[in-house]
């Protein structure tokens, strides 16, 4: 089966997260004045051949521990979606 | 006359000609390290330089990690050898889990290419041996992403075993304790943001990083004449 793999890289709660506060920093100037914890991250797609949906998201929880993420200082939400 | 210090080029490092005219000044030979071999050969210490290895992407050090020379790096560090990690190459050797903790974003976001000064924590240390603790020394920092982070865990066992090996006496970049630099647990392996290859000679504006290139040249065996026989 081929499965659509989006992960979403974001920092640990807890680590600062000079682009978010920044960006937090700048919402009034625009008249956004509700808005508030943000956070940036990255997002990273792929496509992925496996057997079935738990193979396939072992395999993504093993990439992102080993490559995608830093786990020192970022988390991964993974979303697994049958193609 | 001790082994050549041998210097590893990933594509985008860009401090390697300059680290190796500090260690050449000061008559010690070196030889440049490509990522794509995986072995080192014989060498009295390895040197990763700053740059941006691989485009930083991912993160910096992210895929520098997995070049087939940092295989070599790492069985040289678990040898005892002294591995020096500069900038970038600080950031190689978190990712590649020789150093403890990782450096983000700087606090602020801003890229600060500028003079700092550190200040010199344990002389217990391939970088730091012929240096005098509490001593401060004048080194270029150069980086936006130097914001040194751990755990409150990890913190608390640096400290412990004595692993700061630099300090900034003004913080830069919202480095967690001030930290500049630290070393491995065994001592041989060490990391820092400031650039002492960018200090070593009267017309770069200081010469402060003399005594940290003499200190690892020490250590990689170079102790006879032509180290200290050369002006700083």
């Amino acid at each position: 089966m081929t499965f659509d793999v989006v992960v979403e890289v974001t920092l640990r709660a807890g680590v600062a997260d000079p682009q978010g506060s920044t960006i937090e920093r700048s919402l009034p100037a625009l008249g956004f004045t509700g808005m508030r914890d943000v956070r940036v991250g990255k997002s990273i797609r792929f496509s992925l051949d496996a057997a079935d949906e738990s193979v396939a998201r072992a395999e993504v929880e093993d990439v992102c521990r080993r490559f995608l993420t830093n786990p020192v200082i970022e988390d991964a939400s993974i979303t697994v979606i049958g193609a | 006359m001790g082994s050549p210090v041998g210097i590893v080029r990933f594509p985008g490092s860009n401090c390697e000609f300059d680290v190796a005219e500090s260690l050449g000044f000061l008559g010690a030979e070196t030889v440049y390290l490509w990522h794509q071999d995986d072995e080192i050969g014989d060498v009295g210490a390895v040197v990763v330089p700053g740059g941006f290895a691989h485009g930083d992407y991912l993160r910096p050090g992210a895929i520098a990690r997995f070049s087939p020379i940092m295989g070599a790096v790492s069985a040289f560090a678990a040898a005892g050898g002294p591995v020096v990690g500069i900038c970038n190459g600080f950031q190689v050797l978190t990712e590649a889990g020789l150093l403890p903790g990782a450096l983000q974003k700087n606090v602020g976001l801003k890229f600060r290419c500028e003079s700092s000064v550190i200040r010199v924590e344990t002389t217990n240390s391939p970088l730091t041996e012929q240096m005098t603790t509490g001593s401060l020394l004048n080194i270029p920092i150069n980086h936006f992403e130097g914001n040194y982070t751990c755990s409150p865990e990890v913190l608390a066992e640096l400290l412990t075993n004595d692993q700061v090996v630099f300090r900034y006496v003004d913080n830069p970049n919202g480095s967690v304790d001030d930290i500049a630099g630290v070393c491995s647990v065994g001592r041989n392996v060490v990391g820092l943001m400031p650039h002492p290859e960018r200090a070593c000679h009267p017309l770069l504006g200081s010469t402060d990083g003399v005594g940290l290139m003499r200190s690892l040249l020490a250590a990689a065996g170079w102790t006879d004449d032509p180290v200290s026989a050369r002006p700083g």
